[in-house]
């Protein structure tokens, strides 16, 4: 069935652009992605502050932000060096483009390992997803939920910036792919500056 | 992919100037965390914060705002419309805070 059919089965011209807002379809289909997504994490978010707002015990078991706040930095600084990953891809410049991909995905395994280390921590002081010394047993599963899915994006996006840079340098990839993957990236950064606030900053022990 | 806007290469200067806001923003929240004040204005702190350092990040950093302007709201009012309506529970987690209903 041709377009000229579809438009006459009444649809209007206007709702049969092959490129919707003149983007390309997998540019849009990771922004699809991404939307979907943010509601994701903010069910997630919202449930946990649900929660919180309706359990007097609510545990503050953080005593320092120095853990939270490195992890923090390394994550804002990978959004640059991706940033810089884009704009070197769409000049030209291959190698700078993949050393900057690169350098992005060994800021987000740096995240990774640092994240999975205060896991280890909460965990060999008694924290499950059932209980927890400090309080309701409501907050390991909220806490371990929510940083969980956030920690499986975070690993997923390393893989994919591997496979992408990869792929890029070895010419089967273009800039094109560097940039969604950046989208996706960003977009990782941008959901931890909810969950630090929330998860870490307003839980610590005064 | 990009549009006409993106091909102008912005240089470091630019990206390091919005890369600094955004550190500056989160310092801010480490700050907040610190404050004496009660949860809910913290959380409406928290949340400000966040919220101006997620629009610079997505704006700037993810080219949104380059992109054409009927793809820009579509995205914001979209997002925006589907997190409010989340909000509804609230009401509920008040009530529930307060023991409505099952507590003795």
């Amino acid at each position: 069935m041709g377009q000229a059919d579809l438009t006459m089965q009444g649809h209007s011209a206007g709702m049969m652009t092959d490129r919707p807002f003149a983007i390309p379809t997998k540019k849009l289909a990771m922004w699809l992605f991404i939307i979907a997504d943010t509601m994701t994490f903010a069910a997630c978010l919202v449930a946990y502050g649900f929660l919180r707002n309706a359990t007097p015990d609510w545990p503050r078991p953080f005593h320092s932000i120095a853990n939270v706040a490195v992890m923090t930095f390394i994550l804002l600084t990978s959004s640059l060096t991706m940033y810089l990953g884009v704009q070197t891809a769409k000049a030209g410049d291959k190698a700078g483009a993949f050393r900057w991909t690169m350098i992005t995905a060994v800021a987000g395994i740096l995240f990774a390992v640092l994240h999975l280390r205060e896991w280890m921590g909460l965990i060999g002081e008694g924290m499950t997803l059932f209980k927890n010394p400090w309080g309701t047993g409501l907050f390991g599963a909220a806490f371990f939920s929510v940083t969980g899915l956030h920690i499986t994006h975070v690993i997923g996006g390393v893989i994919a910036l591997l496979v992408v840079g990869l792929r890029y340098k070895g010419g089967r990839y273009n800039s094109d792919d560097i940039e969604i993957v950046g989208l996706y990236w960003h977009f990782v950064d941008l959901v931890w500056m909810f969950v630090v606030p929330f998860i870490y900053l307003m839980n610590l022990a005064h | 992919m990009t549009t006409v806007a993106e091909h102008k290469q912005d240089g470091i200067g630019k990206p390091l100037v919005v890369y600094f806001c955004i550190l500056a923003l989160a310092a801010l929240q480490f700050v907040i965390a610190y404050q004496d004040i009660q949860a809910g204005q913290m959380f409406r702190r928290m949340l400000s914060v966040a919220l101006v350092e997620a629009g610079v990040a997505v704006m700037f950093f993810m080219h949104l705002w380059a992109e054409k302007r009927g793809f820009l709201l579509f995205v914001v009012v979209f997002t925006i419309f589907v997190l409010l309506a989340m909000q509804y529970g609230w009401t509920d987690s008040s009530r529930l805070s307060h023991c409505a209903g099952y507590c003795s």
